[in-house]
């Protein structure tokens, strides 16, 4: 249990845009890590912290050092970073 | 034991549980803190330092309250890592992390599998369908063994917190 995935995600329970990321990463076959945080914005402290914005998803890929909100740019990202030539 | 009641307090039937000097068993499940909550074994946990995984009936109940009260005000999280074991869900270990259990995290286990690799399910009597942990205590050193374990063995009874404290002291 010491091998912690890169990747760790934060995300709301039923979010459709935390699963739209979940549905990329699944896709790409990447392993990682899900933190769920709470429906209310003012206790998303977590997130605020790491990402600057208490919205998610928000992703943390070690692999890359790169942090980022919304899910338009995170698919985006995933796709640039792991989605190969094809 | 619950003194100065003039009636007799419920036996539970025997527990097989682990024992001192049995490794822990392992598992994983949501472990929450009071901010997030994510997937943790309990070796992930031991592997950084000794436990005292507190399993207790369902948060609010009385003798949850009590448990976290007691531990809180001994101060226990500064000398071990406090780990809270129910059925409740993540969103309620967050509420009661919110008023005590202070540097101590909490597992969900909504289906009370863990209860039962640690032996001490309990089917609660009109509560139908639900099945929650006896109250219980067990330290858990780095090598994942149980150096201190206690299972409730009436309804309610609570933690012999002097012993609990005496065995985190000779850790």
């Amino acid at each position: 249990m010491t091998d912690e995935p890169a990747i760790t995600l934060y995300r709301l329970q039923a979010c459709p845009f935390c699963e739209r990321v979940v549905r990329k990463l699944d896709a790409y076959g990447l392993d990682y890590r899900s933190r769920f945080v709470e429906p209310m914005h003012a206790n998303r402290d977590v997130v605020k912290r790491i990402s600057g914005k208490r919205s998610v998803p928000a992703i943390v890929d070690e692999n890359t050092g790169l942090t980022m909100s919304e899910s338009g740019n995170i698919v985006e990202y995933l796709e640039k970073t792991y989605g190969g030539e094809a | 034991m619950v003194m100065g009641l003039d009636f007799d307090v419920v036996d539970l039937p025997a527990a097989d549980y682990p024992e001192v000097g049995d490794t822990a068993p392992d598992f994983t499940r949501p472990l929450v803190n009071e901010e997030f909550w994510e997937d943790r074994s309990l070796a992930s946990l031991t592997e950084e330092g000794p436990v005292l995984l507190v399993a207790h009936p369902m948060d609010g109940a009385f003798l949850a309250t009590y448990v976290w009260n007691e531990i809180d005000d001994r101060g226990w999280a500064n000398d071990v890592e406090v780990i809270g074991l129910s059925i409740s869900s993540p969103y309620e270990h967050k509420d009661l992390l919110a008023e005590r259990g202070e540097d101590a995290r909490l597992f969900s286990d909504p289906g009370a599998g863990v209860a039962a690799q640690y032996g001490i399910e309990r089917d609660l009597d009109g509560m139908t369908g639900v099945t929650e942990h006896r109250p219980a205590a067990f330290l858990i050193d780095e090598d994942q063994t149980v150096q201190y374990a206690w299972v409730a063995e009436t309804w309610p009874d609570f933690p012999d917190y002097d012993a609990v404290e005496a065995a985190i002291e000779d850790l």
